[in-house]
This record gives structure tokens, C-alpha cells and sequence, in this order.
């Protein structure tokens, strides 16, 4: 008698959840999503290239002698070792696009790597920092720093020390995000061990890509904002 | 986000240019160019960060108008932050 059910239930699987049109409509709605948390996360990071711009342009000497007491060289290696993360989250969707689990799961795991290294050598960074004294607080010392020639006086230590607050802050800020990123990674590879992403859907894999990418253009300017302010041969 | 697969190769280029751009960008700034020192560190920057978004990212193959709304925005939000309390600090008298 009611052998004909007026509803017709279909079975959905990750790649089409039962309140969008189609496969597409799905994967635009997720990466629109992604793209509105990056927005916020702009203004996030904007607040704090706001306050650098105001105080490079008001304290412009201290800025210079801090920015070349950092270890140029480890900036440069590190801006390099994000880049190459980079290429590889790009291979890994590209993987996760044509179906090749294992090398997906390869590619992952790089990426990781890289976002280890790049944590261990800004960790040496900030340890010869604090060697150095020149963490803001009690023990800061910048009376080694070279003042710049052009400048008249010598170098302010409550303004250095905005400096290197600064410096602290923001690359702090990034390294959390990187923190963050690693673990969002760890969950990718691990989904994809067990074979979850296919051709039809690898939605995680493009959005936790987008986050890693975004991460490396917030490093892409801290580069050369804090490492390249002043590098000229001082005469 | 779109179906478009690009080649492993066309990530390798765009891989390659960012690291010469950074190599570039890193050997410039001991060269003394005066003022245009910062410009020149901050055009590469935004060069670097351009072949991110629109490759890497795959913006410059995604359908979807709204997520290019949205990017443009963010960056107008941005530069209206840096722009007008630069309006204001730049045009300030320091005692």
C-alpha cells in the first residue's frame, strides 16, 4: 500500500551535503568562507603593520639599527624554506585534484617539515635575540646597536625598545599562526592516509592550502619590513 | 575554486621566481638607493605576494565573483586603515 515513498531519499556523500545544488555551488561556498576568514585575518594583522608604520615613521633611526642587528642571512633561508611550503600545499591539492593518495600524504608531510624548520630557525632567532638582551623588558640592553650616520644623538632606548616589541609581536603572531597551521596540516595528512579526499572532494585540502598560503604572504611582507629597513654599507 | 588542474611544471616556474625574488629583494637592500630602498623592497613584496594569490591560490581561475569581492575588499579595508591614521600621525606636530 505505501509501497511508493512521495520522498525520494538520496544517499550524499562529503562532496555534496543535501542543502546545496551541486558539487560546485559546495566547493565555491567553502572557499568563499575561507576567503571572509582570511579578510578578518588581514585586519587582524593590519592593526599591527598600522602601529609599525606609525612608529618607523616617528622613531626612523631606532628602527634601522634594529632592523640590522637581525640575522639577515636566517631571514633570507626562512623566507626561502616558507616559499618551497608553499610550492608543496600547491602540489598536495594538485595531487588531491588527480586522486594520488600517496603522493598527497607525501606532500603534506613536507609541508610540515617545513613548517618545523621554519619555527626551529626563527626559535634560533629569537634566542640570540635574548642572548643579545634585546628583548623589551627589565634586561634590555641596545647600547651595542651601530646608530645610523645620518642620525644626530644617539639611539633612544625606550624607542628601540618599541622596535623589537614589534618585531616580537608580529613574527610571534606569525609563528602562532604557523603553530596553528602545523596542526591543521597533521589533520590533512592524516585524513588522507586513511584515503578520505578524492578527486571529488579534497574541499579541506584546498581551504587548509588557502590558510598556509595566506600565512606565507603575511611572512612575504614581515621579510622585508623588519629585516630590510636599513641595510646600506654604514660609512 | 575551480576544476582547473594546472601542470606540476607551471608550479615549479612560479615556485623559482619567488625564490629569486626573494634572493633579489634581500641583495637590493644593501645597495644604496635612498629613499627608494623601502619601495623597491615593498614592490617586490607585493610581486611575491600577487604570484601567491592568483596561482597558488588559484584565484585567477576561480569562477566565483563574490571571493574576488571579498579580496579586493579586505585590501581596501586595509589601505584605508594604514592611509588615513597615516593622515593623521603624518600630519601631526611633535612637540
Amino acid at each position: 500500500m505505501l509501497s511508493d515513498s512521495p520522498i525520494a531519499v538520496e544517499q550524499h556523500g562529503p562532496e555534496l551535503l543535501h542543502h546545496f545544488v551541486d558539487a560546485e555551488q559546495q566547493r565555491d561556498a567553502a572557499s568563499l568562507g575561507m576567503w571572509l576568514f582570511l579578510a578578518t585575518e588581514i585586519m587582524f594583522f593590519g592593526g599591527m603593520f598600522c602601529a609599525y608604520l606609525v612608529y618607523r615613521y616617528w622613531y626612523y633611526n631606532e628602527f634601522a639599527a634594529g632592523s640590522r642587528s637581525l640575522d639577515i642571512y636566517l631571514g633570507t633561508i626562512n623566507t626561502a624554506v616558507l616559499i618551497c611550503s608553499s610550492l608543496t600545499v600547491a602540489l598536495g591539492v594538485r595531487a588531491a585534484q588527480m586522486g594520488k593518495r600517496k603522493l598527497l600524504v607525501i606532500l603534506l608531510l613536507l609541508t610540515i617539515v617545513f613548517g618545523f624548520a621554519f619555527l626551529a630557525i626563527k626559535g634560533v632567532e629569537w634566542y640570540d635575540k635574548y642572548k643579545e638582551h634585546h628583548v623589551p623588558g627589565h634586561s634590555f640592553n641596545a647600547s651595542d646597536l651601530e646608530k645610523p650616520p645620518y642620525s644626530n644623538g644617539g639611539i633612544d632606548q625606550q624607542h628601540e625598545q618599541i622596535y623589537f616589541s614589534l618585531y616580537f609581536a608580529m613574527t610571534g603572531l606569525h609563528a602562532l599562526h604557523m603553530i596553528i597551521g602545523v596542526g591543521i596540516f597533521m589533520f590533512l595528512t592524516y585524513y588522507a592516509w586513511k584515503g578520505r579526499y578524492t578527486p571529488k572532494y579534497y574541499t579541506p585540502v584546498e581551504i587548509g592550502g588557502l590558510y598556509w598560503h595566506f600565512v606565507d604572504i603575511v611572512w612575504i611582507y614581515l621579510f622585508p619590513l623588519l629585516y630590510l629597513i636599513d641595510r646600506k654599507p654604514l660609512r | 575554486m575551480s576544476e582547473h588542474i594546472m601542470s606540476s611544471k607551471f608550479y615549479y616556474t612560479i615556485w623559482i621566481a619567488l625564490l629569486c625574488l626573494t634572493v633579489i629583494t634581500a641583495a637590493v637592500s644593501f645597495v644604496d638607493l635612498g629613499p627608494f630602498n623601502t619601495i623597491v623592497a615593498l614592490v617586490i613584496a607585493t610581486i611575491k605576494a600577487l604570484l601567491v594569490v592568483l596561482f597558488f591560490m588559484h584565484v585567477k581561475y576561480t569562477s566565483e565573483k563574490l571571493t574576488k569581492i571579498v579580496i579586493v575588499s579586505a585590501i581596501f579595508w586595509l589601505f584605508l586603515l594604514l592611509a588615513l591614521s597615516m593622515a593623521d600621525y603624518a600630519t601631526r606636530l611633535l612637540s
